[in-house]
């Protein structure tokens, strides 16, 4: 079984969101959180700067209400992307909304973990700044590189995590695999532990 | 978020592989008013129903409205001794790094990997890199580890520990009382930290003597010989080292929307923050509040409480400010009434609730105005973390009480 569509090639011109510390609360407010389903999230995605207070009158100069980011499946983002609340429907917004990359220097833990639980890439790049003039990049998870008008640039991520991305796996079934032997470290943990397991 | 990872699991038919290592708490969108029934949280009733179903389904138990044990997770999870130093704790929350002031190894998860653990028992994880931070010194009076916190976050940046479990050490952290521990800990997400942690030792261990899930007789024997053996060895090294002097720091109070965007509270701002309606250069002492909050995973514990207590007592909350105090678990607020200090917070014109998470955060419901100043004992300062256009001062509680007599943002010394 699948998790989700794995993340292989993604192309488009990719729309900046250059500032630092974006934190889920940003991404989406608790106020919006507000079923139990991820479906549909989009909408909600970045509530607070997207649309007027208390309305959902779109602010236009807000970056993905710009017309030629409508279609942008990746985001730029600054340091720290992704801080504070670890609720993933931060990552579910982004994907229900169409993102598949997420390109920052950094990426705080909790966010990085629940993006390739859901098909989305976390990427590490430096220099970003340097990706937003507007033309279109392509994203190579397999190769880790980004190619932008005529230069490439390599990008970090974990390996488990890459394997997670492009092969859409499920970690739940890859974990079960490993079944006895996690049973027999319980057992022997257990024992030399009891008071974890009363 | 748990019913969110036992729900999909659930669907999946995938079964929670041992119950009797899992908890759940009613803590984020519980009602804390005094008499609370359930939620004032939109749509949230629904959230509890589903939380209260999916557990009984699986055989886990709840710490429910009602219930003396029911708390901030990361409040009452250390003071029932369900957090024990070794142990290995996973929680869909970013402020499970808390409980690492016990010795465990606790980190805050998404609801995916939530599903994960109650799945298999395990998590798959990169391994993290090692930083220690060493503070020598002893904090000044009136100087309290939220204090020292936001010191590390403005000294170090909001990624300043990205990935890392970062070790507290040196003089000032083993001075501290647990509690303190604690609040050192919670803030370590703020850091990009996977965790924080500090070394158990004696003081840990008489704290938690007798909690009513930690070990007794003769398993408590045989579990602190194991504890005594976890802190780092001598010579140990680490990918990153700071060394930080506890005498340099005084009350920071937040003046931003980062956790990092902190100063001491006599500083002036250091740059614009439109948000907040600050201005570079501007002194923070003596902007006008109208809203002060005590309590959080941060700052609900017993020490916290005494400690706005001692600046409250005999005196008032300033004409036209809102002030409340939610204490961080039900045994806190059972213990604080024994001192008698809700008393001294009713009697200065602080609202005394019930325990939760309250007004740490906003998810919709009564709340507070778009923007309202507060000053609070909590530990993010967000864009609309306590409601839409909110500006949020984040301070140790001595601070938030002294303001909110001040009716304007105080030292507390
Ligand atoms: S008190 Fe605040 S920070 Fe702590 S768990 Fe609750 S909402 Fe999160």
């Amino acid at each position: 079984m699948t998790a989700f569509p794995p993340v292989t090639i993604v192309s488009g011109v990719p729309a900046p969101l250059l500032r630092d510390d974006v934190d889920t609360d940003a991404i989406i407010p608790s106020r919006e959180i507000n079923r139990v389903s991820k479906a549909g999230l989009g909408q909600a995605l970045f509530a607070g700067w997207r649309y007027r207070v208390g309305t959902r009158d779109a602010v236009p100069d807000f970056v993905l209400n710009r017309p030629e980011y409508a279609q942008a499946a990746i985001l730029l983002g600054g340091a720290n992307f992704g801080c504070g609340s670890s609720r993933e429907h931060a990552v579910w917004a982004l994907h229900d909304w169409g993102i598949r990359v997420v390109i920052a220097p950094g990426f705080a833990p909790i966010f990085r973990g629940n993006c390739v639980r859901n098909g989305v890439l976390p990427a590490v790049l430096d220099d970003v700044a340097s990706l937003a003039d507007g033309a279109p990049v392509t994203v190579d998870l397999a190769a880790q590189r980004v190619r932008h008008g005529g230069r490439t640039h390599g990008f970090d991520i974990a390996a488990p995590d890459k394997a997670m991305l492009l092969g859409g796996l499920d970690a739940i079934d890859l974990t079960r695999q490993l079944g006895p032997e996690i049973a027999a470290f319980h057992a022997r943990d257990r024992a030399a532990r009891p008071w974890i397991y009363a | 978020m748990g019913s969110v990872a036992l729900q999909s699991l659930a669907e999946a038919r995938r079964a929670v592989v041992d119950p009797d290592r899992v908890f759940a708490m009613i803590d984020h969108i519980v009602d804390t008013t005094p008499g609370r029934t359930g939620t004032l949280v939109p749509g949230g009733e629904a959230f509890l129903t589903a939380t209260r179903e999916a557990c009984a389904a699986a055989g886990i138990r709840v710490f429910d409205i009602g219930d003396g044990e029911q708390g901030i997770v990361h409040v009452a999870g250390p003071e029932l001794g369900l957090a024990l130093p070794g142990a290995t704790i996973v929680c869909p929350d970013s402020h499970t790094c808390t409980q690492g002031a016990l010795g465990a190894l606790a980190w805050g998860i998404g609801a995916s990997e939530a599903e994960h653990a109650l799945a298999t028992g395990t998590l798959r994880m990169t391994r993290a890199g090692t930083m220690r931070i060493t503070i020598d010194g002893r904090l000044g009076h009136g100087v309290t580890a939220k204090d020292l916190a936001l010191a590390l976050l403005a000294r170090f940046g909001a990624d300043g520990g990205q990935g890392m479990a970062v070790e507290y050490a040196g003089e000032a952290v083993r001075a501290m009382e647990v509690e303190a521990r604690l609040t050192l800990c919670n803030m370590a997400t703020e850091f990009g930290a996977m965790t924080g942690l500090i070394a158990p030792d004696a003081v840990l261990f008489a704290w938690l003597r007798g909690r009513p899930h930690a070990p007794a007789g003769a398993a408590w024997e045989a579990a602190l010989a194991t504890w005594r053996e976890l802190a780092t060895d001598d010579g140990a090294t680490f990918d990153i080292e700071h060394c930080f002097d506890a005498r340099d720091v005084a009350p920071m109070i937040g003046w931003g929307t980062s956790p990092a965007q902190s100063v001491a509270v006599g500083d002036r701002a250091p740059a614009d923050n439109a948000y907040m309606a600050v201005e570079g250069g501007a002194p923070l002492l003596g902007l006008p509040i109208d809203a002060a909050f005590i309590g959080s995973c941060t700052n609900g514990r017993l020490s916290d409480l005494r400690a706005a207590a001692d600046v409250l007592r005999g005196r008032q909350v300033a004409p036209g400010v809102r002030a409340w105090v939610v204490p961080g678990s039900t045994s806190v607020r059972a213990a604080a009434e024994a001192e008698g200090l809700d008393r001294v917070f009713t009697d200065a014109g602080f609202e005394w609730r019930e325990s939760g998470c309250s007004m740490c955060f906003h998810a919709g419901g009564p709340g507070l105005p778009p923007g309202s100043r507060v000053v609070s004992s909590t530990n993010r300062n967000f864009e609309g973390r306590q409601g839409v256009g909110v500006r949020t001062h984040i301070a140790s509680p001595a601070t938030v009480a002294a303001s909110a007599v001040a009716g304007v943002l105080a030292d507390p010394r």
